[in-house]
């Protein structure tokens, strides 16, 4: 069992505030990533959960017992760090073992639970070797076997693949996907990346400004964004925002007029909602198509396509200078400058009000299983 | 065009290192020609010693040695010596790396004041001190004793080691010693098993250096020692006496105190040329 719960965390370095009242509960075998821009918090949140940050107020529970005094080395946490941090003086085998020997296991168990992360990672044939002579991905894997073979009651992983290239990350990615698989254990992971939170957890937390911005599942998240920072976070290339006001609203939703075009009619609530108010629609790369200009009534000057293979996207410029992001197919033709139509898929469309808060959909999309 | 440039780059590179090379042969020379003559001078006869011109050729005597050997009892200076330039360097880190620990790695606002103003103790001119620490090591009894010096060389080499040994520390990735802490490491396990290890060449340097001052201290040994805790510094004083310098014999006894911290460093050059230069050289 491993339950850790948060409640109402706080963490200041002289007059700044780095973490505004953190309440969070993880579960036991849940992979929680903690995401969000520099700067916001989510470090110095895995941080206090290892004891390495002293808190300034609020409580730390795992298993229903609170850690939050307690030193690192008695919470039964491992944490894998950004610049590995292995001990450059010992050799694989000493990196790994020096928690298993520090907590006085016999030699022979040290050596079989040694052996056997070693297997899992395949570092066998360079136990005797020292991080020196390891590759950056090398590194990486023993800073992870160092944490497995204590098998402790949480993993923290703090950034660990931003040092690595591009195809070592997404290989490693998938490695550590597959160990939370095999281990079955409760792992926190700090990125920065969207991706990685994405494709990894079972439960991301958005953090901003020392704040949970939102917590749910990736898709739960990239679907029903409770604002417009945690719309604009996750999802790559960006969601586009178009400004517009309000005109009408009724049981089936909210007539909007934008700025760049026409009126729309987008199916959220009309509760609280009143006429002439400032609105935000926020539309996702795959919910708009290109259409021939005479086709629509909302238009936009192509400007860049990005040919990827599979798909093409195109930034397009609406009439009020605003940046859309549309995803089309591969083979898309279009060239710079030409005047295109846009149709928008308002089913799946956000509307966010004045304060950038996101207003409730009507037609809410079941779960994916 | 291009073979020719790559040439002239080759041989203005070589050009340099040569000069460099010869400057630095040349420094190296100067630095060490007072030592070459005392030792030269510590063969001679009290009357070749005074020669004018200086000789460079002459009968050697070990006649100084012997009349040294007969007139005092060097083992005791040297052993006083080796006592207090290692008991005050033991002890001088045990205070340094725990110091340099919490300022490196557990800074405050304070730390860079603090260590400045370590460093400004160093600015005092001794001489300054004098009376009142002779006043207090009268009236404590520790007056010509080993303790004494022990406790006197401590204090004036602490904010060279702390800034040495903070130095190096300063350049070990604070994450190692938190992994160790995440691996449930005591903080004793943390410096002895970790830190220290890692850091062992800095530290190693810093125990030289300070050896080293220890052992040609000689303002305060010959202030506050007189006979039972003198070290060998004191001993060459001794031969420059109101009844006028005996030259050859001072060059003799001085070869004599000079040889083993003269070896030591030999053996430890690599060291402490890394010591000297603060981390700069890796």
């Amino acid at each position: 069992m491993a339950d850790l719960t948060i409640t109402n965390l706080r963490k200041s370095y002289g007059d700044v505030e780095i973490l505004k009242g953190i309440n969070l509960a993880i579960k036991d075998h849940e992979f929680v990533v903690f995401v969000g821009p520099s700067g916001c918090g989510k470090s110095t949140l895995l941080r206090s959960i290892a004891g390495l940050e002293e808190v300034t107020s609020g409580e730390i529970f795992l298993d229903g017992k609170e850690i939050t005094e307690l030193a690192p080395a008695k919470r039964d946490l491992a944490m894998v760090f950004q610049s590995y941090a292995l001990y450059p003086h010992m050799t694989v085998r000493k990196n790994m073992s020096f928690a298993l020997e520090l907590a006085g296991d016999s030699k022979d168990v040290i050596n079989t639970k040694v052996t056997e992360a070693a297997r899992i990672l395949e570092l066998e044939p360079l136990l005797e070797r020292k991080p020196k002579d390891l590759s950056g991905g090398q590194r990486q894997r023993v800073a992870i076997g160092r944490s497995i073979v204590r098998n402790p009651k949480v993993f923290l992983f703090d950034e660990p693949l931003s040092n690595l290239d591009a195809a070592l990350r997404i290989q490693m990615r998938l490695e550590l996907a597959r160990l939370h698989h095999d281990l079955n254990a409760t792992m926190i992971y700090v990125t920065h990346d969207q991706v990685e939170a994405m494709t990894l957890a079972d439960k991301v937390v958005v953090l901003s400004q020392g704040q949970i911005e939102q917590v749910g599942s990736p898709m739960e998240l990239y679907h029903h964004p409770v604002n417009q920072f945690v719309a604009g976070f996750l999802g790559m290339p960006k969601m586009s925002f178009l400004p517009g006001k309000v005109v009408g609203s009724d049981a089936d939703g909210v007539d909007v007029e934008l700025m760049a075009g026409p009126g729309v009619r987008v199916p959220v609530t009309s509760e609280g909602v009143s006429i002439g108010q400032k609105v935000t629609l926020g539309v996702r790369p795959e919910h708009i198509r290109v259409t021939a200009a005479d086709e629509s009534d909302f238009h936009g000057i192509l400007d860049i396509a990005e040919h990827l293979g599979s798909d093409t996207f195109c930034y397009v410029k609406t009439d009020t200078k605003e940046t859309l992001t549309v995803r089309t197919p591969g083979d898309f033709s279009g060239a710079y400058g030409d005047r295109i139509g846009l149709s928008l898929d308002l089913q799946h469309c956000h509307l966010f009000d004045e304060q950038g808060m996101a207003i409730a959909k009507l037609n809410r999309a079941p779960e994916p299983a | 065009m291009l073979n020719f440039n790559m040439l002239s780059l080759k041989q203005r590179r070589r050009l340099n290192t040569v000069l460099l090379g010869t400057l630095a042969w040349g420094v190296a020379l100067v630095i060490f020609f007072p030592i070459f003559w005392m030792i030269l001078t510590s063969f001679k006869t009290e009357i070749d010693a005074f020669a004018t011109p200086p000789q460079l050729f002459f009968t050697p005597t070990l006649e100084n040695y012997t009349q040294i050997n007969e007139r005092s009892d060097y083992f005791h200076f040297a052993w006083n010596s080796v006592v207090v330039s290692f008991g005050s360097t033991i002890i001088g880190m045990m205070i340094a790396v725990p110091a340099a620990y919490s300022m490196a790695f557990f800074e405050t606002k304070r730390t860079k004041t603090t260590l400045l103003w370590m460093l400004s103790t160093k600015m005092l001119p001794p001489v300054g001190v004098l009376v009142p620490i002779y006043l207090l090591f009268k009236d404590m009894g520790m007056l010509d004793t080993r303790l004494g010096l022990v406790i006197i060389y401590t204090l004036i080499n602490l904010p060279i080691m702390v800034w040495m040994a903070y130095t190096y520390f300063k350049e070990i990735p604070k994450e190692v010693l938190e992994a160790a802490r995440m691996d449930g490491a005591s903080l004793l396990q943390e410096i002895w098993r970790v830190l220290l290890p890692m850091s062992k060449g800095g530290l190693a340097s810093t125990v030289l250096l300070s050896l080293i001052l220890c052992w040609n201290e000689a303002f305060w040994s010959l202030n506050l020692t007189a006979s039972k805790a003198a070290p060998l510094t004191a001993l060459i004083a001794s031969y420059s006496s109101p009844e006028g310098l005996f030259w050859a014999k001072l060059s003799a006894v001085s070869t004599l105190a000079c040889a083993p911290i003269l070896i030591f460093g030999w053996f430890s050059q690599k060291q402490l040329v890394r010591g000297l230069s603060f981390g700069a050289v890796k």
